[in-house]
This record gives structure tokens, C-alpha cells and sequence, in this order.
């Protein structure tokens, strides 16, 4: 976790250097949410929360009910770690943390299993897994427990939803490549060949470290064209 | 007997939790920089998880039963006070380790391998034999592909690898390569 408080910190000082023209407060909030979704994104830059991301993405409906119930527990261990700050001790702050986030799990666990079994099933123990997602007990370190409360819930909302997102991605290049089909509906018609590697355990491996590398590809493209358009600017013409 | 073979094979190779149930892939991409760190991290966590099978068959049996609600909370606990034991315990005995394994250390908490085999065992119905050996089978699995890992990184240090390339993604993708190797042992006992 000592990693992620270095990369809020790099994330600030890009933050000041490129502002939008909004009001203060809402700038603030704006910021946090894009830092989560895109730039800061928990899977892609940051690669924390691997185990339910490879685990239960070898379908795009799956994923997004491991995506709803990250979201949840995040959102609410944020808002509850923020509101209670002043009042949880130092030495024994991670341990409070996990307890918070244990609740909420549970709680989810059971809404899952009551509303839809069938899902529930599928994911098995990965639901109860989400307690120990090191990016929900990264949130509440770096950031929920020092910042105001409505922060706090933005930056949360931001990140799980850059986490659902990172995970629809998997899931659902998993499920085309590996069933030739999305939701379950048929795209390739009966001739397509489904690589069944894709939705064994290999499979996720592979599209995982092949999308970071498509990532890195993307950064890497951005800063050459910043560079190149830097040095257009900097030539008299 | 053979149940209690099976049992262990089963979770050392085919089932192995990291590369196909996916558990443990924080350390596992984390601390594999390493031959010797790794191995000994692997032996932490077989420590940590023998103990955490003893504790959350101990819980199932006279506890939970009464109050099946309070599962995670607990398993969560006590895994998380025996990790700050060995964590005592190592910094004690051996310094150098203690500052090698470095944050990864108290991160044994978060492994979800650990609470993983708690959960597994809980839901196979194991009982304090059988969880014993799952333990002892998911732990020696866990150090066998961190080691691997480990070495193949090692390795691959020294090659010609593209520059973007470095990292992550080729961390993943050897991963993955060696996850599919894992795949072969799923005919090892088809037959019996």
C-alpha cells in the first residue's frame, strides 16, 4: 500500500497542472472520479484487486456481478472509514478497516444469495473473497481516512467504477473469444471454432497481460505525440 | 487414506490455488522477483495456513454453528492475529528477512489464498484431517508456483525483451504459459 500513497501523490501534481474551468469544489470531486476511472485505474496503472478480476471473468455476466458487488462494499466502506476517522485509533486502524469491510461483504453475500442464487452460485467463494481485495483496503488507507466524507465517496464511486469497467473489459473479450458469444447471444454464427483456452484459468493470464501491454502501448503513444507536438511548438516556423 | 492423497495432490498441483484458482496473485506478482525471498514467503504462508485451517475448523465445529453470519468476520481475525505473530516471530529470529519481505509481509493478511482455503475447506465439508492436509497441499502449492515464477523472471531478466513489453505484462503472460503447463496434471488421476 506504501506504493499507492506514492501514486496519489504524482496524481496530485498532475491534477494542479491541468484544471478545467468549473467551480472549486466541484472540480475537486470531478477530478477524483476521472483519477479512478481512467488515469489511476485500480486494474490497469495500479494492478491491485488481481485475484476476482482473473477468477470470475470468464463471462461478461459474471463479471459485472463481481464488478456491482465490489462497487457496493467500496462505496459503503468509504463513506463508513470517512465518517468515522476521528474516532478509530491509529495502531488499530487496518484491523478496523478489514472488520468495516467484512460487514459489508457479508451483507452483500447474503442480498446476492437471496436475489439472484443462480449468479451467486456461480461466483462461489469469491463474494466472501472480496474482503480481502487489497484495492477496497487501499482506498481506505490512502484516501477515505483522510479526506472529508463527500471526497471520500467520490473517490470510491471513481475507482469502482474503473474496477467494473477494468472487469467488463476481461469478461467480455473472454466470453467472445472463448464461447463466440456476449450475454449469451450467439455473434460468430455455428462455423466459429470458440478458443476454449480463453475461459480456462491460462486464458485470463493472457488477456490480462495482453490488455496492460495494449495500455502501456497507449501511454507510450500519448507522451511521444506530447513530445512531438511540444517540439513543433518550440520551432520558429 | 487415499482420500487424504488425493486431497493433497489435488490442491499442490491440479487445483493449484494460484494458477487456476487465481488466489495469491498479489505475492505472487509482487515478491517472485526473488529465488530465495520467495521461497521463504512461501514458507510464511504455509505456516500462516496450517494455523488458519486449525483455527477455522476449531470455529466451524463449536462456533459458527451458532452464528454462521459472523464466518467471515472471524476467519478474517483470526488470520489477521496470527500473521501479526509471525510477523513478531520473524523480525525476531531473522532480520534480513524481516526487511526482504518488506510491506508484503503484513500483506500476508490480505493473500486471499489464505482466506480462501478457509472458505474452500469450510465449503467441502473438511474435516480436522483432511483441512490439515488441503492446507499443508495449498501452502507447498503456493511456494511451488511462486518458486517457479520466481525463476523463470529471474531469467527472463537477462533476455532481449521489448521495453514496453517489461513488467506486468510479461509477469502475466509467463503466467499464463505456466498455468496452461499446470493444466497437463488435470489427467493425472483421471484414470485411478
Amino acid at each position: 500500500m506504501s506504493f499507492d500513497r506514492n501514486r496519489l501523490k504524482t496524481s496530485d501534481n498532475a491534477r494542479a497542472s491541468r484544471r478545467p474551468i468549473m467551480p472549486k469544489a466541484q472540480q475537486d470531486a470531478y477530478q477524483e472520479f476521472i483519477k479512478g476511472l481512467w488515469r489511476d485505474n485500480p486494474v490497469f496503472v495500479q494492478v491491485l484487486g488481481m485475484c476476482p478480476i482473473l477468477a470470475v471473468t470468464n463471462s461478461a455476466v459474471n463479471a459485472l456481478a463481481m464488478g456491482g458487488a465490489t462497487f457496493f462494499v467500496l462505496v459503503t466502506s468509504s463513506f463508513l472509514v470517512s465518517s468515522l476517522k476521528r474516532w478509530i485509533p491509529r495502531q488499530v486502524r487496518i484491523s478496523t478497516y478489514v472488520i468495516i469491510i467484512a460487514t459489508f461483504v457479508t451483507v452483500t453475500d447474503f442480498a446476492l444469495q437471496a436475489l439472484v442464487p443462480q449468479i451467486h452460485k456461480e461466483l462461489g467463494a469469491f463474494i466472501p473473497l472480496i474482503v480481502v481485495n487489497c484495492m477496497i483496503l487501499g482506498r481506505q488507507e490512502a484516501f477515505a481516512s483522510k479526506n472529508s466524507v463527500r471526497l471520500a465517496v467520490v473517490d470510491a464511486l471513481g475507482m469502482a467504477s474503473g474496477f467494473l469497467f477494468a472487469l467488463f473489459a476481461l469478461g467480455g473479450v473472454r466470453e467472445i473469444l472463448g464461447e463466440g458469444r456476449f450475454f449469451g447471444i450467439d455473434l460468430f454464427g455455428p462455423e466459429f471454432e470458440p478458443w476454449v483456452i480463453m475461459i480456462l484459468p491460462p486464458g485470463g493470464f493472457l488477456t490480462l497481460g495482453l490488455l496492460l501491454l495494449f495500455f502501456s502501448w497507449v501511454k507510450e503513444r500519448k507522451e511521444q505525440l506530447a513530445e512531438r507536438l511540444a517540439d513543433m511548438q518550440g520551432e520558429p516556423s | 487414506m487415499s482420500n487424504l492423497v488425493w486431497i493433497f495432490v489435488s490442491a499442490l498441483l491440479i487445483n493449484n490455488f494460484v494458477l487456476s484458482y487465481f488466489l495469491g496473485l498479489c505475492p505472487f506478482l509482487g515478491v517472485s522477483g526473488k529465488l530465495e525471498t520467495s521461497f521463504r514467503l512461501g514458507l510464511a504462508t504455509v505456516f500462516v495456513m496450517l494455523i488458519t485451517a486449525l483455527c477455522a475448523w476449531f470455529l466451524n465445529t463449536y462456533i459458527l454453528i451458532h452464528a454462521p453470519y459472523l464466518r467471515l468476520i472471524s476467519f478474517i481475525v483470526v488470520i489477521a492475529s496470527t500473521v501479526q505473530f509471525i510477523e513478531m516471530l520473524i523480525k525476531r529470529l531473522s532480520p534480513h528477512l524481516f526487511k526482504a519481505l518488506g510491506i508484503f509481509l503484513p500483506l500476508i493478511t490480505t493473500n486471499c489464498a489464505i482466506l480462501g482455503l478457509a472458505i474452500f475447506s469450510t465449503n467441502k465439508g473438511y474435516g480436522l484431517a483432511q483441512g490439515m492436509i488441503y492446507a499443508l497441499g495449498a501452502g507447498l502449492g503456493f511456494t511451488l508456483a511462486l518458486v517457479l515464477m520466481a525463476g523463470l523472471r529471474e531469467e527472463s531478466e537477462l533476455a532481449p525483451v521489448p521495453r514496453l513489453m517489461r513488467g506486468t505484462a510479461l509477469n502475466l503472460i509467463i503466467a499464463g504459459i505456466l498455468s496452461m503447463a499446470f493444466m497437463g496434471f488435470a489427467g493425472l488421476f483421471s484414470a485411478a
